[in-house]
């Protein structure tokens, strides 16, 4: 059998088509061949959340999946987000109420929060809470990142 | 860590899946969420010569009624869509509330239903929830197919009937009786981590208000999730009482044979399904009065 499969997939709109291992993971195959390194991984079995993106609309673990899985399906990133001069509203809310300290976690969280804010436009703080139970951060104590993602929720929802 | 090579096949129907599966044998292995395998791949606690990946064939993701007012549901269906599905939440209300103890909802995004079942997971949610249920489990192979009862398909930790050459292909939710009422309670040092122990039930009145059917099932404490033979003994044909409850959860100590880990001793997770049986077939008979 071939060591290699095509793999021809959509990030944050753009296509791109190359040649993978089947054992090689997608949180690798978007920071080591696409070189989108927002995706941060962590723990590598399911437990931390850091390598969370949106695959097909839902948030998913990227180190719980084969980059070959993803042919043909559409994935977005933390760099889908905004830039230093722009920030998504979720990022600009993070940084006003400090909902990050060392960063390792927040792409995670952001890619997490984006799409149930998405589909949850007004949540009740406890549905945030659970939204982020698969995300852990060691830093915040997790209050300003709550804080934030009822913010965020307000301002998005009245744009 | 990073998996160990290994062989990738992507069939686009069950037929074609059937086909790789016999001729991989016990080289193959099922790739259906993968979110309990790609992670033991990861630390090369797993290395399946072969994968048989699942995710391209949309003909095994569905959720459907049957004619006897069950529901059917497709293996590759993701949990969190029989964690939202409006059928399923109205007349099988269990199956939404023990979703929540599933992990995260990223898992619960990408894990399906029937792969967590056929994992067979000793401390998995969904495999003591087939037993307790008793799930019709429908077993394909090439050119045969049998149906399977939840309390017979686990035959030990990570094993089931299911042979080299089989996948599981559907699960049946049956029909509950009327006034029924359902629990499940578990407890876990954080949420969405391992269970400790936990304990569901499943029971059913009669119109004078006693118990017509009770089933009970421990978890995360023994090999198996493990149906209480004594429940039934202590409750079928009485009114539900907390003495009737407690004398099944002094029997349960008998049913059970939890194991000491670094998160609990044995004796912890005893005293856990003491307390959490009586708790559970309280609240379950509770719901079984107010009608489910």
């Amino acid at each position: 059998m071939s060591d290699l499969f095509p793999v021809t997939v959509t990030v944050n709109g753009q296509v791109y088509t190359r040649e993978v291992e089947a054992r090689q993971l997608l949180s690798d195959f978007l920071r080591h061949d696409l070189d989108l390194m927002g995706t941060h991984v962590g723990c590598e079995h399911g437990i931390c959340g850091a390598c969370t993106i949106i695959f097909d609309g839902e948030a998913v673990r990227s180190c719980l999946m084969f980059a070959v899985q993803a042919n043909g399906h559409d994935i977005r990133t933390v760099e889908s987000l905004g830039t230093p001069d722009k920030l998504h509203p979720l990022q600009q809310a993070f940084t006003e109420k400090h909902a990050l300290q060392c960063g390792f976690c927040t792409p995670g969280f952001l890619m997490t929060l984006v799409p149930f804010l998405e589909k949850n436009p007004k949540p009740t703080e406890d549905e945030v809470r659970e939204a982020i139970d698969g995300n852990i951060c060691r830093c915040t104590g997790y209050e300003k990142i709550i804080e934030a993602a009822m913010d965020a929720s307000k301002k998005m929802s009245s744009r | 860590m990073k998996p160990v090579k290994f062989d990738y096949y992507a069939p686009s129907s069950v037929e074609e899946a059937l086909d790789t599966l016999a001729e991989l044998g016990y080289d193959g292995k099922v790739l259906a969420g993968g979110q309990s395998l790609i992670a033991a791949m990861n630390f090369r606690m797993a290395r399946p010569a072969a994968l048989v990946d699942l995710n391209n064939i949309p003909e095994l993701s569905y959720i459907k009624p049957t004619q006897d007012g069950g529901l059917a549901i497709g293996t590759m269906t993701r949990v969190n869509k029989v964690e939202y599905d409006p059928e399923v939440t109205k007349r099988f209300p269990l199956l939404s509330e023990v979703s929540k103890f599933i992990a995260h909802p990223q898992i619960r995004a990408r894990g399906t239903f029937g792969g967590a079942i056929a994992h067979a997971d000793p401390a998995g949610q969904l495999p003591s929830i087939a037993v307790l249920m008793n799930m019709e489990l429908l077993i394909r192979g090439i050119g045969k197919e049998r149906r399977v009862d939840g309390s017979d398909f686990i035959i030990g930790p990570f094993m089931t009937l299911i042979e080299p050459d089989e996948m599981l292909a559907e699960v049946v939710l049956r029909p509950l009786l009327p006034k029924t009422g359902s629990n499940y309670v578990q407890v876990s040092r954080q949420k969405g981590g391992y269970a400790q122990a936990a304990v569901s039930s499943l029971v059913s009145l009669d119109d004078k208000g006693r118990c017509k059917s009770v089933r009970l099932v421990f978890m995360a404490v023994g090999e198996v999730p493990i149906l209480s033979q004594k429940a039934p003994e202590f409750l079928v044909g009485n009114a539900p009482s907390q003495e009737a409850f407690k004398a099944v959860s002094e029997a349960a100590l008998e049913e059970i044979d939890p194991s000491t880990d670094l998160h609990g001793t044995a004796g912890y997770r005893r005293n856990l399904i003491r307390v959490l049986t009586v708790r559970c077939l309280t609240e379950a008979f509770d719901r079984a009065k107010r009608g489910g």
